[in-house]
């Protein structure tokens, strides 16, 4: 029952889009907001309308985040391109985001 | 389970025992319920193998956990715990959870984060499983990749108040702060938030690793503030802690014996039961020999009887014994004597102790010998060095008669205690054995320098050991010298002629008497006869005397008639009437 947003509305079909991104996320929490503004943002600047969003809010859906090992959230897992990439924290550090992401951002 | 905070605030504190024995027992019954509890200490103390244990031991009493491990793999902790036996694997998704937190190296850290996510997750684990107690295993490996010390306390208060809210048992570790890095001290910290902190240690004591833990404090509670030990042993953690000495155990009146007869008679009538004897002296003064003599006699008795030694084997033990004609072997087979050989110098002192106190346990013995206690003090640690009187307090708290060596120098008469030992202050009899040399032979000298509550003999006697067994022999004095051995028997031999030539002097002046006496006697029967003769002379002479004397009247008669003159009257003057 875990909830999916999926921002912006897609130029494309969902499986086109080149940079797809699971969110974990605690609810409203202050954190939880930034970092999906964060993320939306320098998604917005690198991969405008090529990506896609799956936001899961583990107190909704907690048997899915005991399975992932989430233990520090918001967590963000890079599903493509490869390789995965597991980022902590709500994203604030842009540095540390655009470095992270920057050799497949192109 | 979930309980309004004012409801847990109005409950009276109830304790979640940890089902390690020596930490109930130095918090008075366990942990503080539906409350957190820190586990601080540096690495290699122990930390995770004691909350793991405790969430191990609750799983198996019907209390399901959860441990989230941010420091270890939770597959390696799995795999690190198989050898303490703890039936992981049956528990293992059933009554116990794990949750691996670990930080990956290639994980990125990116800006704040908090445990909100987590505690969610957890609590929904929790409901599922309906877990009592929790573990979070170095919650400081997690809360550190904050970087922020304020955002770090702002984690620390959820998660205690997450534990709280929920009524779980929670165990939080994590490391002392003495690397002198910067940031936040997490012990520090959370020792003020927590409801109870122990504190544990890790050092090398002589080459022997030494751990060991406190209670700091337990809010709402009493408990034992002293240092305890922490044993990681085959069972898992395992705390030796012992209760604190009373000195109202009834004192028993009943003697048994020593095995050696002359020594019971020395003492009084042997040991006291119950009472804790210390046997001290050189090497080689024959203190196993007396150790050996003493459990035999007790298992003559039927009482059950436990030796353990430090310095034989088993086998050496029987061995050495039957040369001497104390032969333990068929009691050790009936299974009334243990005996028990320990290396001592692979433990510990606490750990030794520890030891001791489960093989008293198991065997329940009437008597018990240790050979030597001295083996088991490794340092000079003040700490270390009263351990022998907890065996002794513990002895004596379950009426156990103890016989125990020591090795003590032969200075002379000098009985310092520089040993290592302080028992001979705890101990109700004190026998030293002491060599002595003298005429080219080393003997054996044995006396008692106490024995509490008793008569006992200031005599030194000679200890003699042959193939029949221990005797003792009295010592001679010659010339300010303390005669045994040959110098003994020479001395022995000495009296004994003495003895008989003074004996038959006796006998040859009482030969003398007799017969001066029985001379006597016979010049008094003769004169006896004598007498009887002169009585029998005297009686003769009266009766002629009689005789003559009526013979006479008779005549005097008839003359007067026959001249019929004078009257009677001129007659009787005439003659005198008295002869």
């Amino acid at each position: 029952m875990h909830k999916v947003v999926t921002l912006p509305k897609p130029a494309h079909s969902l499986t086109m889009a080149t940079h797809q991104f699971r969110l974990y996320i605690a609810g409203e929490s202050v954190n939880s907001k930034l970092a999906l503004s964060n993320l939306k943002s320098f998604c917005d600047t690198y991969y405008p309308n090529n990506y896609h969003i799956e936001q899961i809010d583990v107190l909704l859906s907690p048997d899915i985040a005991w399975a992932q090992g989430v233990t520090a959230t918001p967590m963000l897992l890079r599903l493509t391109p490869a390789p995965a990439i597991k980022m902590m924290g709500n994203l604030s550090d842009t540095a540390q985001l655009i470095n992270s992401l920057a050799d497949t951002h192109g | 389970m979930t309980m309004p905070r004012s409801t847990i605030q109005t409950t009276q504190l109830n304790k979640t025992p940890t089902g390690i024995r020596g930490l109930d027992e130095i918090t008075y019954g366990g942990l503080p319920q539906g409350r957190c509890t820190l586990l601080a200490g540096g690495p290699g103390c122990g930390k995770t193998v004691l909350a793991l244990q405790i969430l191990v031991n609750g799983a198996k009493q019907g209390e399901p956990g959860v441990f989230v491990a941010f420091e270890e793999d939770a597959s390696r902790i799995v795999i690190n715990a198989a050898t303490f036996g703890w039936d992981l694997p049956d528990l293992q998704n059933k009554d116990l959870f794990f949750l691996d937190g670990k930080p990956r190296p290639e994980d990125i850290w990116a800006g704040d984060f908090e445990l909100t996510g987590l505690l969610a997750i957890l609590k929904a684990k929790a409901d599922q499983i309906k877990a009592k107690r929790i573990v979070f295993d170095s919650i400081d490996v997690l809360l550190s990749l904050l970087d922020n010390p304020k955002a770090e306390r702002r984690e620390l208060f959820r998660l205690n108040d997450w534990l709280v809210t929920n009524g779980m048992t929670g165990i939080v570790t994590c490391k002392n702060n003495d690397s002198g890095m910067s940031g936040l001290d997490y012990k520090d910290f959370m020792q003020y938030m927590v409801d109870c902190v122990i504190n544990l240690t890790h050092e090398m004591d002589d080459r022997v690793a030494h751990r060991s833990l406190r209670v700091v404090k337990y809010r709402g509670s009493g408990f034992y503030s002293g240092e305890v030990t922490l044993l990681l042993g085959e069972q898992g953690a395992e705390i030796i802690a012992f209760p604190e000495s009373t000195h109202d155990q009834i004192a028993s009146n009943k003697r048994i014996s020593s095995g050696v007869p002359r020594l019971d008679s020395m003492l009084g009538g042997g040991y006291y039961r119950g009472s804790a004897v210390l046997l001290s002296g050189a090497p080689g003064t024959s203190k196993s020999s007396l150790c050996g003599m003493f459990i035999l006699a007790a298992c003559e008795r039927g009482e059950a009887c436990l030796y353990v030694s430090f310095d034989e084997s088993v086998s050496e033990i029987v061995r050495n014994l039957k040369s001497i004609n104390i032969n333990l072997a068929p009691h050790v087979d009936s299974g009334l004597l243990h005996i028990e050989s320990i290396r001592s110098s692979l433990a510990g002192t606490e750990e030794q102790v520890g030891n001791l106190r489960k093989l008293i346990e198991l065997y329940e013995p009437e008597c018990f010998v240790i050979d030597p206690l001295s083996a088991i003090v490794h340092s000079e640690g003040d700490s270390r060095r009263r351990m022998p009187e907890k065996i002794l307090t513990l002895t004596k708290a379950s009426g156990i008669t103890l016989l125990c060596t020591s090795l003590l120098g032969n200075g002379g008469d000098s009985l310092n205690e520089e040993t290592g030992i302080q028992i001979s202050a705890v101990a109700d009899t004190w026998i030293h054995i002491s060599y002595s040399i003298l005429g080219g032979e080393r003997n054996r000298a044995l006396s008692i320098i106490k024995s509490r509550g008793s008569e006992h003999s200031n005599q030194v006697r000679e200890l003699v050991i042959d193939k029949l067994g221990i005797t003792l022999a009295d010592v001679y004095q010659a010339d300010g010298e303390v005669l045994m051995g040959t110098a003994r028997w020479q001395k022995e031999q000495d009296e004994i002629a003495a003895e008989r030539l003074l004996l038959a002097n006796v006998q040859h002046r009482r030969r003398v008497i007799e017969l001066a006496q029985d001379e006597v006697n016979a010049r008094v029967k003769i004169l006896q006869v004598d007498l009887a003769v002169k009585q029998k002379e005297l009686d003769l002479l009266m009766v002629t005397e009689d005789a003559r004397r009526g013979h006479l009247e008779t005549n005097r008669d008839e003359l007067w008639n026959k001249r019929s003159g004078d009257d009677n009257d001129t007659i009787a003057l005439a003659v005198p009437k008295d002869a």
